[in-house]
């Protein structure tokens, strides 16, 4: 220890500040370790929930599956009165409608996708961009009384007679009803809410194809489209697919808007023009007011299943998305 | 500067003024037959076929290219010559890669780009009110500076422009012909549907150049072909320029002055130049290379040449 | 082999006019009738979306006057307006704080190894149907309080806005570039400290923009509350959560299933109450994400 008072003072004040800076030292762990324990802990809440969903949901399935097993799947008839349920027409109108929302959904957004990422100006792309992503926007309740009030009434007045008059040989196309509430008008229903999705995930993939790629496909004397079906398309190809499942997981999980559009019936029927229903939407339907333990454990049932699909579309999405996505590969 | 056919007086004695085909010290393609032309005419060649000596491919006349209110070359008069390779050389940026990529119209979708002053392509103008920009790069072919294969396989690589172009006969032919032109064809034969993107980068660039020889095109624009690759995989490039040179007349950019003296007949020395405030890519001189390099008119070109600037 | 099809590349003289050439033509053609189709399709998207709106407002208009706002059954919907507004805040209160948090996570301290499966667990959660969030919170809550409640819909909705937040929040913690964050760590400034005051204020904007995004989402979920919060006592205001609230969703919904052309009406008016809320959630967060950008450039 220095006896010149300046050092001295200085080794003082050096002394102070270190016992300031340990205490501070302390507090400052602790908060590290605390934030790092809340956020670890709301990502461990994440993951229960997650789980508890799946559990509580097949748990209550349960009662149904001890008593019907699997042949819930191929049965079709469904008498909550009767106390009979069986989930086929249900099963069947789910993947019809998802199908027919990705058979006409797909390409047309895929078109879209490909208008805003490769052909349109910027201008246009700036204006018409955000209004796709708006129809995503729209709450489904809102789409579903739209499909109600106003498609419904116009499919059965003019698109299903002129369908069933020059395609009715298809038994697709049969008699068409007076309500206009149909599988049809949920599967349209649906193709509106599942474009918005495939589109915008299209787009960014489209747009993400490196332009050296398209310069070299257009120095060989290719028309644009060539450029686009040769280069751009083949690239992005797996983007697609997970952006089509990712579409499907929406279709195949919405029940509010195919509950006000689809019929509320409980079979299915070969033409679209009959009513039905799928699996969300009975349960949205039916679960306010179900009438008995095996009614409800039925409905659970349905979840159940719509849980395994729903989350195997969104599962397949992220696995095709992240092995295959991003980039082509230089 | 304008450089017109006189000052390539190779020749002592010429029929009119105009030079035949020149005789050259070093074996090159087959010397054309020569033919007297007229003196080109600056009209505006919109619909009229300027009659033009067929030895010459482009004709540039006064080309300015402007992005937006930015000048970027101005008063660029060449004209390159058929079966020959031309070679343009010069500092970055002062704009040969631009005027090598508005030869087939690849500046088009690049916003603001303007044009002033004329390029025909054997007398048609190429920027015509009633040209088809897709039969132009069908006729003029490019490789770029970075390999940019397709990720497909290598022979769908070679094989996809010949088929939109409906070549559907003899297509294993056609590809193992563009295969072998671009010295590829004995590295790859066992493993056509390999993806080319397994190949190394002068491989690549080869496959690019099969692909672009495929169709048969009648000119070859290079844009620093080599620049991305190892000397090795360099050399290689530049022999397949000299086996290709009289099949396809090739218009190559290269930063490598060396190369440049390697495989080029004709090589056009740009820089900047201080017009008004702003200094702007033109051309400023275009010569034989062995004028360019051993005796360069512009004082310009032999500080460029010799080393000491760019 | 098809007679008359000569092979292109014989009949090629490059001194010809440019102009098409060969099967230039009919490929032209080909382009520009999918071109077409490409436009076509972006038209129909939007006239959709414009023929969606029209109807909603032309309908809903009329309907539309201060009573219909303010006042509860039966000349107005304000009942449902509050009851949503509580719900959703709640929702929010819930959401928002959980979102950060696994953003942070994701962003500062998820190892190689944990990081994708929370990525994962985020996207399952995202494309979780809401019917099956509905049918979850119902087990959990309603089942063991034998009685819905808003706060059981806010439970059932927090779940749904979680993953935007926190998808959201992630893409603009990312956008701290790391060396600033090294930077604090140098400094000998904490973790927890450069966290709190260096960046998040840093990603503010981004943060409110994701909540107020999914709350637009959340207002127009009709699904949880249908089971969790829809058999309310009665159209007047009501402004205890552990009742069930009337909210602005299951409203529509129970109005479109009446055959009440009255009730249609309403149906329309409040439909365009929710569609104008939603768009100015939208426009908004636009607007601040705009002016974020400004202030860092």
């Amino acid at each position: 220890m220095s006896a010149t008072p300046p050092a001295g003072s200085a080794s003082l004040k050096l002394a102070r500040s270190n016992r300031q800076s340990d205490s501070r030292k302390r507090a400052d762990r602790v908060g590290d370790l605390s934030l790092r324990l809340i956020c670890t802990a709301a990502a461990v809440l994440a993951a229960i929930v997650l789980i508890l969903i799946a559990k509580e949901v097949i748990e209550g399935a349960q009662p149904a599956f001890a008593k019907y097993g699997l042949s819930f799947i191929t049965h079709e008839e469904w008498a909550p009165p009767l106390e009979v349920f069986g989930g086929k027409g249900l099963i069947l109108g789910t993947l019809i409608t998802s199908a027919m929302a990705l058979a006409i959904g797909a390409p047309v957004a895929i078109s879209i996708a490909i208008f805003l990422a490769l052909l349109a100006p910027d201008g246009v792309r700036n204006v018409v961009s955000p209004l796709v992503e708006m129809l995503a926007a729209v709450p489904s309740v809102i789409l579903g009384f739209w499909g109600l009030l106003i498609l419904g009434p116009f499919l059965a007045g003019t698109v299903e007679p002129f369908l069933h008059e020059w395609l009715g040989f298809i038994p697709l196309f049969g008699t068409p009803q007076t309500t206009g509430a149909s599988i049809f008008n949920a599967g349209l229903i649906l193709t509106i809410m599942v474009i918005p999705i495939i589109a915008s995930v299209s787009r960014d993939l489209f747009m993400a194809v490196p332009s050296d790629l398209q310069d070299g496909a257009a120095a060989l004397g290719s028309t644009r489209w060539e450029v686009i079906r040769g280069v751009v398309l083949p690239t992005t190809l797996s983007g697609m697919l997970a952006a089509c499942l990712l579409g499907l997981g929406r279709a195949l999980g919405e029940a509010i808007a195919v509950s006000q559009v689809v019929g509320g019936g409980t079979e299915s029927h070969i033409s679209l023009f009959r009513n039905g229903g799928t699996m969300a939407s009975l349960i949205a339907l039916q679960f306010p007011s179900a009438i008995s333990a095996l009614h409800y454990a039925s409905l659970y049932y349905l979840a159940a299943l719509l849980l395994v699909i729903g989350v195997a579309a969104n599962l397949a999405a992220s696995y095709v998305g992240h092995r295959f996505g991003g980039a082509p590969a230089r | 500067m304008s450089i017109d056919d006189q000052t390539f007086d190779t020749q002592p004695q010429s029929t009119n003024g105009r030079a035949a085909a020149p005789s050259r010290v070093r074996i090159r393609a087959t010397p054309l037959p020569g033919v007297i032309g007229e003196p080109a005419a600056t009209a505006s060649a919109a619909e009229s076929h300027v009659h033009i000596a067929p030895e010459t491919v482009f004709d540039a006349e006064n080309v300015g290219i402007f992005y937006g209110a930015k000048q970027a070359l101005i008063d660029v008069t060449m004209r390159i010559r058929r079966g020959q390779v031309t070679a343009l050389i010069g500092p970055s940026g002062c704009g040969k890669t631009t005027f090598l990529r508005s030869l087939n119209r690849m500046n088009d979708p690049v916003p603001g780009f303007r044009i002033e002053g004329e390029i025909l392509y054997h007398g048609h103008d190429i920027y015509g009110s009633n040209v088809d920009t897709v039969e132009v790069r069908r006729r003029i072919g490019m490789v770029f500076q970075k390999p940019n294969p397709f990720p497909k396989s290598i022979f769908d690589n070679i094989a996809w422009a010949p088929r939109n172009l409906g070549m559907r006969q003899g297509l294993h032919e056609r590809v193992e012909k563009a295969l072998r032109g671009a010295a590829l064809w004995d590295e790859v034969k066992d493993r056509l549907k390999d993806s080319a993107l397994g190949l190394s980068g002068g491989q690549q660039q080869r496959l690019c150049i099969a692909r672009a020889i495929a169709i048969e095109p009648d000119v070859l624009l290079l844009d620093e072909p080599a620049s991305a690759l190892d000397p090795i995989a360099t050399g290689a490039i530049e022999d397949l320029i000299h086996s290709l040179k009289g099949r396809f007349t090739i218009v190559i950019v290269t930063h490598n002055m060396q190369q440049a003296a390697r495989v080029a007949d004709r090589t056009a020395f740009f820089s900047l130049e201080t017009r008004g405030e702003k200094p702007i890519g033109t051309l400023i001189e275009f010569d034989e290379t062995e004028k360019i390099f051993g005796s360069p008119r512009d004082p310009r070109t032999r500080d460029y040449v010799t080393g000491r600037f760019g | 082999m098809r007679l008359g099809r000569r092979d292109p590349s014989q009949e090629f003289d490059p001194t010809q006019p440019l102009v098409a050439t060969g099967n230039l033509r009919r490929r032209h053609f080909v382009s520009r009738a999918f071109q077409c189709l490409a436009v076509a399709a972006a038209v129909g998207a939007v006239a959709v979306l414009v023929i969606v709106v029209t109807a909603v407002v032309s309908h809903g208009a009329s309907a539309i006057n201060w009573d219909f706002i303010t006042k509860g059954a039966p000349e107005g919907v304000g009942p449902d307006l509050v009851g949503t507004a509580i719900i959703v805040g709640i929702a929010t209160l819930i959401a928002m704080p959980v979102g950060v948090l696994i953003a942070l996570f994701l962003t500062e301290y998820a190892g190689r190894r944990s990081t994708r499966p929370v990525q994962l667990l985020l996207d399952v959660m995202n494309g979780m149907p809401s019917i099956i969030i509905a049918v979850f919170a119902y087990i959990l809550i309603v089942e063991a309080t034998k009685k819905e409640s808003g706060l059981a819909g806010a439970f059932a909705l927090s779940i749904i806005m979680v993953p935007l937040i926190a998808r959201g929040t992630q893409e603009v913690l990312n956008l701290v570039p790391r060396p600033q964050r090294e930077a604090a760590d140098a400094l000998g400034v904490a973790r927890w400290r450069s966290v709190l005051t260096i960046i998040l204020p840093a990603a503010r904007a981004g943060i409110v923009t994701s909540t107020l995004l999914s709350v637009a989402r959340a207002a127009g979920e009709t699904a949880p509350l249908l089971l969790l919060s829809s058999l309310f006592k009665d159209e007047t205001f009501q402004f205890n959560p552990l009742e069930p609230l009337p909210n602005v969703p299951v409203r529509i919904f129970q109005l479109s299933e009446e055959a009440n052309p009255e009730g249609f009406t309403k149906a329309w008016g409040l439909s365009l109450i929710l569609i104008v809320i939603i768009l100015a959630l939208g426009l908004g967060s636009r607007a601040l994400l705009n002016r974020s950008k400004r202030k860092m450039s």
